[in-house]
């Protein structure tokens, strides 16, 4: 047998109350696209940390060609030929392309040299990308790009990439992975993290399982059903949420006409958008990252006020009122942001609780706080969606972010609202928990609420929602009955390959 | 090599006994400060924190502690409230000229009229001067984004020009033989802020400030208002998103801390001054800043600062008067405090471990 690229022995790293990887080993062999698959918090990122020098292993080793391998920091990592494509990108919106990857070197050659090579490197692995544009303005497709280029101008031997397809279209992922299959044929071996194990199923040639920092078993994806891997994965059978057939009510929200300007430079603005929400009904609402997803919720919080008509509840205009009006008549959010936004990071769960229980909980009586009832607010929160917590007198900051999660919509949740707007529900939560708030969702909405999920997770739109609308660049599609919609059709609603083209090699 | 980690939460032993840490290494680098300038450093601290309390001349200093601590608590409980919101006013001392301005301006319009309504007219007259004076920050933060704090500390300067003129012209006592500064308000009954019971230095500035204590303790952890305050101050965009206005938050916080700033400035110039003079503000507002630090903007923690700040300034002068300490080494020693309070303060939120070295 040849000597594999890369070889993982063992490699353990603890961090104070939880060990991240506990004796991962496995092999990654030349020209080999190798997936890491496991739930959030199962240690992928710290399994990469270590490849890539961010982070020491407290023991084992790895064997990079059969010779020893332990890189202190990024740098020497890179100088051994390890790349890594990060799911946040670094790059700065106020630059061009050129700039952007010419920060990242080390010696950056003249301006006109590196985009030469930028341009050759971007044709030879069908990535066409100009270095002269503005980042500011390229989609996160293009923005992939910069960051793959970037890599690939190293000339790696592995390439890491963590989540790429997160930010994608259908169409835009289809693209990405004509440029792995080139690498891969080229020689170039592939660490390819995911949870989506679709994308693993077509892509990679073996994949590694992680749960809970251990390494539970390994496959040939193309040859195990995704059934089997989420199972792995999760290390118990998964429940699918439930629905039933529904009758929808009367419209309980309609948005017509609503634009708004983008709050900040690089923001995205609002334009014309339209859509109606029955009672009872799930409307799902995809798309790419960064297309408007932050103000459309902002702007249904009442965070951003608008035009009085363009948002209606039960027919009332309530596009002038602001946060607490809109509580009190019914219509609830939970924002993506967890630390910060839905909730306070260093003020204690009953705070929180407070936060925006206030008015629908009666948890005031002129401006003074009820504390006792509060607290058992919060209690009921903690107990009814399992929040893992000591109590609700801990920082918000110590749970961790599934937990987190499930507090900010159990919060939601559990005040009876008449309309839901949530974004990305389930963001960063495990497998289980993840179902558990689905299914909330959808009880909430037998009971007659309407929902508006916006997701970036496909998957799980398809699954809860009635109605399916894309954000593309501020502008929301014409909404379409969940039942009956191709992948084709959502990716081209989502605004198919955001102009990107394909270069044929 | 020594790392410094995130605590999970915040550490409430480290929040209450950083302030105690804080004083005791003042008194260690104070002493040694003392000692570097020939003075024998355990004289000179005890001196400082001694004498006021339990010395030998304790019968006049105890009023003048409550005399001295009475303006910073009450203009920093004002402040506290901002800086919890992050609004940061730093032109108490500006609001606090203000204050004394207009509250020994109505009181001397009066004058030589003797009516009971002519003390509670000049309580509200300083309020709102001070109250004026810091809606001006306010105003130009809310309407266009200027910086509160810049506004607020260059109003200082424009309010010590005014307390100037007004000692020179508009307020000048006619009987004054033409020296600069106003009627004494002490010798005008119905103008002076007397002590409540003789000799004990309580005046109505002492109640007030108490009251505020009680007033903003309540404010911030049993009303809505306050819990909107922290809100704002620990995560703004949650606060938005919980309904807080930002705007009207700025203008209630930078009113009330300028009305309180205001009103400690008229207790002053209506009883322990009595005058209003070219050189009647002696840095309350500023030194009300640490005030606020010092008791971690907490109410309580507040008045007790309020207090120590107090025996401080008045065991220093103690030393500079019986040990020829320099006036400079006491000032210096007074920033140490808040130095070593804010250095300390990294313990709540971090802990300090030793680390193996790594290469890097």
């Amino acid at each position: 047998m040849t000597t594999p690229l890369l070889s993982l022995q063992g490699l353990t790293k603890a961090y104070p109350g939880v060990v991240a990887n506990d004796q991962v080993s496995f092999d990654i062999g030349e020209g080999e696209v190798h997936a890491l698959l496991g739930e959030n918090g199962a240690g992928k990122s710290t399994l990469v940390k270590m490849i890539y020098g961010l982070v020491k292993p407290d023991s084992g080793t790895m064997l990079l060609r059969g010779q020893p391998f332990a890189p202190a920091e990024p740098r020497a990592a890179r100088a051994d030929g390890i790349a890594m494509v990060f799911q946040h990108f670094s790059l700065f919106d106020a630059l061009n392309v050129a700039e952007n990857i010419a920060l990242g070197m080390e010696n950056p050659p003249k301006m006109s040299d590196l985009a030469t090579r930028i341009r050759e490197v971007s044709e030879t692995y069908g990535l066409p990308l100009d270095p002269y544009r503005t980042v500011g303005d390229l989609s996160a497709g293009e923005r992939q790009r910069v960051e793959i280029i970037r890599c690939l101008l190293q000339d790696p031997k592995l390439l890491i990439m963590d989540e790429p397809t997160s930010v994608l279209t259908p169409q835009e992922v289809e693209i990405l992975f004509e440029t792995l299959n080139k690498l891969r044929a080229e020689g170039t071996s592939i660490l390819y993290i995911s949870h989506k194990l679709e994308e693993i199923r077509t892509l990679c040639d073996h994949a590694t399982i992680l749960r809970l920092g251990k390494n539970v078993g390994e496959c040939v994806p193309a040859e195990t059903s995704a059934r089997d891997m989420a199972e792995m994965m999760v290390g118990s059978t998964l429940q699918t949420p439930e629905r039933s057939g529904r009758d929808f009510g009367e419209v309980a929200l309609d948005v017509s006409g609503l634009s708004v300007p983008s709050p900040s430079e690089f923001g995205t603005a609002l334009r014309n958008v339209h859509m109606t929400v029955r009672k009872g009904e799930v409307l799902g609402i995809g798309g790419v990252a960064g297309n408007g997803q932050d103000e459309l919720l902002g702007v249904l919080s009442g965070e951003i006020t608008t035009a009085a008509d363009a948002i209606k509840f039960n027919g009332q205009p309530i596009g002038l009122l602001g946060p607490t009006t809109r509580r009190k008549l019914g219509v609830l959010t939970a924002p993506e942001e967890r630390l910060g936004h839905a909730a306070a990071p260093d003020m204690s769960l009953t705070e929180n609780a407070l936060l925006t229980g206030s008015v629908r909980e009666g948890l005031e009586n002129n401006g003074f706080l009820k504390w006792a009832e509060t607290k058992s607010f919060a209690e009921k929160i903690i107990s009814a969606f399992d929040v893992r917590t000591p109590g609700p007198e801990n920082a918000a900051r110590s749970l961790s972010g599934g937990n987190l999660q499930k507090f900010v919509i159990g919060r939601e949740v559990l005040q009876n609202p008449d309309v839901l707007v949530v974004n990305q529900p389930t963001w960063g939560v495990d497998a289980a928990a993840a179902a558990s708030i689905r299914q909330a969702i959808l009880d909430l909405a037998a009971k007659g609420t309407a929902v508006v999920c916006i997701s970036q997770d496909l998957d799980e739109l398809m699954e809860i929602s009635d109605s399916f609308a894309a954000l593309n660049e501020g502008r929301l599609s014409a909404p379409r009955p969940t039942t009956g919609l191709t992948v084709d059709e959502i990716g081209l609603m989502m605004g198919g390959a955001h102009g990107m083209e394909v270069a044929h090699v | 090599m020594i790392v410094l980690e995130k605590r999970p939460q915040p550490s409430k032993a480290w929040s209450y006994a950083t302030p105690l840490v804080a004083v005791l290494a003042t008194m260690v680098f104070g002493g040694l400060l003392f000692a570097i300038l020939g003075k024998n450093p355990v004289e000179a601290i005890g001196t400082i924190f001694w004498e006021p309390l339990f010395g030998e001349f304790a019968f006049y200093y105890r009023p003048q502690l409550l005399v001295k601590g009475a303006p910073l608590v009450l203009i920093a409980i004002g402040l506290s409230l901002g800086f919890r919101a992050g609004i940061w006013n730093i032109g108490a001392e500006g609001q606090y000229i203000m204050g004394a301005i207009f509250g020994a301006g109505a009181g001397l319009a009066f004058y030589p009229l003797d009516a009971f309504y002519i003390f509670p007219i000049m309580v509200i007259a300083g309020a709102f001067g001070g109250w004026l004076w810091a809606m001006i920050p306010a105003f130009l933060k809310v309407r266009f984004g200027t910086n509160e704090i810049l506004v607020s500390l260059m109003l200082v300067y424009v309010a010590e020009q005014m307390l100037a003129s007004v000692s020179l012209g508009l307020l000048k006592n006619p009987e004054g033989f033409g020296f600069p500064g106003s009627r004494n308000l002490q010798s005008y009954d119905s103008a002076h802020n007397a002590e409540l019971i003789a000799g004990s230095g309580m005046h109505w500035g002492v109640v007030t400030a108490l009251i505020a204590v009680i007033f903003s303790y309540v404010l911030l952890n049993r009303h809505m208002l306050g819990f909107h305050i922290r809100l704002t101050g620990e995560a703004p965009r949650a606060a938005k998103f919980a309904g807080v206005n930002p705007a009207r938050l700025i203008l209630f916080c930078l009113g009330l801390s300028g009305a309180l700033a205001g009103l400690a400035g008229m207790f002053e110039v209506s009883g322990p001054s009595g005058v209003v003079s070219i050189d009647f503000n002696v840095g309350y507002g500023f030194t009300a800043i640490i005030v606020a630090f010092l008791g971690r903007l907490h109410p309580v923690g507040i008045l007790l600062a309020g207090g120590l700040m107090a025996l401080t300034y008045i065991g220093g002068e103690i030393a500079q008067s019986q040990l020829g300490l320099p006036a400079a080494a006491i000032q210096v020693f007074q920033g140490m405090l808040l130095f070593f309070l804010l250095a300390f303060d990294l313990l709540t939120n971090y802990r300090i471990r030793a680390a193996r070295s790594e290469v890097a």
